[in-house]
């Protein structure tokens, strides 16, 4: 379950509240549930929620992580 | 519509007025209501004759004819309205034959309290779609619901076409080994729609793709007749059902690639944000055709020489099938199958 | 998309299919539960098993909330429903799923009753504040992802200080499900189910974090790995998985570092503590009633427990006997062996909550697997 999208805050309001996007699509989302939040900073949405702080760092990681395990696979491959 | 008797007394209240139900009762005030609003909108030589019937010569050859209705809800949206809407809509199913439009009718049921004001707007703007797309509205009716019996205004329409000599586009004529082409991205008229749903509200610049293809229609034709197998427009139901509906008529299978199917980014994200699958989403300004291979290439270049097919692309081929499979492999690389929606698809949490 | 498309690659997807393929030991078989109903959508949608060798399979676990919700709260839902001046608000998954008699919400709208769908719980708050007149009633569901939302609610309703709003909350955990899989029959004692190992929910785990999953990593000695959603994510975790087996590894990893931790959300369990607590029991679709499975709202906010406050008569309704979905849930039976799969049971005429989920095992089959099989008795003849 939980359908729940990367979108980047561009704009902090009141009341736990900031404007997302994703795309040039844009919705007004709680962001009451994470703290330290900036303009800029990318969190999952759920159901108009946004759960958690996306990492950049640890994002670039994963990708690192995943290209390499690409490569053992590409010499390993006939 | 009833002779025009230029009514005696108070102008129509274009401003605050509403429709009541004496605007349909026939009389003088229902004859205003024509005059003022859709004959001013639509205006052209039958109209002003005023008879309860349009009569002229049609061209010889077969005629194509087909009837619509249109019950959307919200009635303005970005980048058009339930009258544009009703207007293409119509051309469209006749130009799917091949066929050049030729005369539409236009039918209103309007709920009782109703604001003038928007049945103008509405009207001016399936005025100005008809004049743009050369195919008049020559004769319609009015009838008023009591509130609450219509959801402000419900149009039916009907629309005639003649069809090219020798020309049989039909959804059974698809043959194993036939290209299968989209005039341009999909799902942007589902997703402007959802942007302004209450409880789904999002932004987006994203606007209607709803536009009269029959001149993109006819291009088509004139380059690729002998070899065109049909033409759909994907509206209710998105790219899967059309194909789907191919793919049963024929007796075929499907097969196209995620990876060539033309998708604007917002109506991607928009798509991601609700769960929804952006070849489900309908369209209204957009064909399918099927085509011999002979003359795909041809056919493509000729739709991307026309404004409303300039990001046309080749999706994929029809292959033999005895399931009837619409099979998509998925951008990622794995195969999946493009099922029949059963009802609307909802937005997920899961 | 940013964060989205770079996990989609398909060119870097089949290069970790031949590094499964290649390090994935041809005398073994690899089996992997992937518990949430997100990632069955997202390898359905995606065709991630047709890049994964022969040996590493999938079985579709119990995560999706909608499937296993018992017919039973679906009826429940509807008698609330058709109460006076009751609203009822819903996500859209819920609204086709079947209940007694073939009813369902959609069915029920139909037939007059107030119910709406919304995209999230502010909608249905929203909708109370309107409309002061009608009692608003919001269908919550889900596991640990979903519940923070339903706590928010709760807290915006009170601090506006609505009388008109409440939940019928089902609300269920993730630990619970996994010890039941554990547990039940078919896998403790029947070995008729054999997991080798789990794909964990991507975002339950940023709520609840990656803690909760060690005890069975330790007890059960099975590796886990919490996977981000998007494809690539999927087959990295599978990889992970493959790696663990044959090191004879039993650990809890992360591969979805970019937005889970360890702890994971603390100021959303703090929330949903101050406000829940466990039920003793909750009937499950699939595995009958299980301990310390749901929540129900605390005393201190009975008055936004629907539960509470409307009377309605429990529901013992059951599924159609011939349904399978307990069983498919469970993994114990696939899709295709059901008999009223294809049948009866079609996405058209669901009979089951496995086929109405978009994220079902059987739905899933239905648009995946079908012509898997069909290529298969092809490849036969």
């Amino acid at each position: 379950m939980c359908l729940a999208i990367p979108v980047k805050i561009v704009e902090l309001l009141d009341d736990g509240m900031a404007r997302v996007t994703m795309e040039g699509v844009s919705k007004v989302v709680s962001v009451a549930l994470v703290e330290d939040l900036e303009v800029g900073d990318y969190v999952i949405l759920h159901v108009g929620y946004a759960l958690s702080r996306i990492s950049s760092e640890e994002a670039e990681r994963t990708l690192a992580l995943l290209r390499e395990a690409g490569a053992v696979g590409a010499e390993a491959a006939p | 519509m009833s002779g025009v008797m230029r009514p005696v007394g108070r102008k129509l209240d274009l401003k605050n007025g509403r429709v009541d139900l004496t605007h349909g009762s026939g009389g003088r005030a229902m004859a205003q209501l024509i005059a003022d609003i859709f004959h001013v909108a639509f205006d052209n030589e039958w109209l002003r004759r005023a008879d309860d019937q349009a009569v002229f010569d049609v061209p010889p050859g077969r005629l194509a004819m087909t009837t619509d209705g249109y019950v959307i809800s919200p009635l303005f949206f970005p980048g058009g309205d339930i009258g544009s809407l009703a207007v293409h809509g119509t051309i469209n199913d006749i130009a799917m034959s091949g066929a050049r439009p030729l005369k539409l009718t236009a039918s209103f049921i309007l709920e009782e309290g109703f604001a003038l004001a928007d049945l103008k707007r509405i009207a001016d703007s399936m005025g100005d779609a008809a004049r743009g797309a050369g195919v008049p509205i020559v004769a319609g009716d009015t009838k008023v619901v009591e509130r609450g019996k219509a959801d402000g205004v419900f149009i039916s329409t009907a629309g005639i076409g003649v069809v090219p000599e020798g020309l049989t586009l039909s959804a059974n004529r698809a043959q194993p080994g036939d290209v299968v082409i989209v005039s341009g991205s999909m799902g942007d008229h589902g997703v402007a729609i959802m942007s302004c749903r209450e409880n789904l509200q999002f932004d987006t610049d994203l606007l209607s793709d709803s536009a009269a293809l029959h001149e993109l229609t006819a291009l088509m034709v004139a380059t690729a007749a002998p070899s065109l197998r049909l033409m759909r427009d994907p509206t209710r139901g998105g790219l899967a059902a059309t194909l789907n509906e191919i793919a049963h008529q024929s007796d075929v299978g499907v097969r196209i690639a995620e990876g060539a199917i033309p998708v604007k980014p917002s109506v991607a994200a928009a798509c991601e944000l609700l769960g929804l699958d952006p070849l489900y989403v309908a369209n209204e300004g957009k064909l399918v055709a099927i085509v011999a291979p002979e003359a795909a290439q041809a056919l493509l270049a000729a739709m991307r020489a026309h404004p409303l097919g300039a990001e046309a692309a080749i999706i994929g081929e029809i292959v033999a099938d005895q399931n009837r499979f619409v099979q998509m492999t998925t951008s990622f690389g794995g195969g999946r199958i493009v099922d029949w929606l059963s009802g609307e698809q909802l937005p997920r949490i899961c | 998309m940013k964060y989205v498309d770079e996990y989609r690659d398909g060119e870097l997807a089949r290069a970790i299919a031949a590094t499964i393929a290649a390090e994935a030991r041809p005398e073994r078989i690899y089996r992997f539960m992937e518990f949430c109903g997100g990632h069955t959508h997202a390898i359905s949608r995606y065709g991630v098993e047709d890049l994964l060798p022969p040996n590493v399979r999938m079985i579709h676990g119990p995560g999706c909330p909608v499937c296993v919700l018992p017919v039973g709260r679906i009826d429940e839902a509807i008698a609330l429903a058709r109460l006076p001046d009751v609203t009822l608000c819903t996500y859209g998954d819920l609204m086709r799923v079947p209940a007694s008699g073939g009813m369902s919400l959609t069915k029920a709208k139909a037939g007059g009753a107030d119910i709406r769908m919304v995209y999230s719980t502010l909608d249905a708050v929203r909708i109370a504040e309107n409309e002061p007149d009608r009692k608003v009633v919001f269908f919550a569901i889900g596991f640990e992802t979903t519940t923070p939302p339903t706590a928010m609610a709760v807290l915006a309703a009170q601090k506006k200080g609505l009388s008109n709003f409440s939940i019928f909350c089902n609300h269920v955990l993730t630990p619970a499900a996994i010890l039941a899989i554990f547990e039940s029959p078919e896998v403790k004692t029947l070995g008729a189910v054999e997991i080798d190992g789990f794909v964990g929910p991507a975002h339950v785990s940023t709520v609840i974090g990656t803690r909760p999953y060690e005890p069975f990593a330790r007890s059960y000695r099975k590796p886990v790995v919490i996977s981000g959603f998007e494809p690539l994510d999927v087959m990295q975790s599978i990889l992970m998985l493959v790696r663990q087996m044959n090191e004879g590894r039993a650990e809890v990893e992360n591969q979805y570092i970019r937005a889970v931790t360890r702890d994971g959300n603390l100021r959303a369990q703090a929330i949903v503590a101050d406000m829940f607590e466990l039920r003793e029991s909750f009937e499950w679709r699939g595995l009958g009633q299980v301990a310390n499975s749901a929540l129900r709202l605390r005393d201190a906010y009975a008055a936004f427990d629907a539960e509470r406050i409307f009377p309605i008569a429990r529901s013992n309704a059951q599924d159609n006997p011939a349904c399978e979905c307990g069983a498919i849930l469970r993994g114990v039976k696939k899709p295709a062996e059901c008999k009223l799969f294809g049948t009866a049971c079609t996405p058209e005429t669901p009979m089951g909550s496995c086929m109405v989920s978009s994220e079902g095992a059987c739905a899933a089959h239905w648009t995946y697997g079908r012509f898997r099989d069909a290529a298969k008795m092809r490849a036969a003849e």
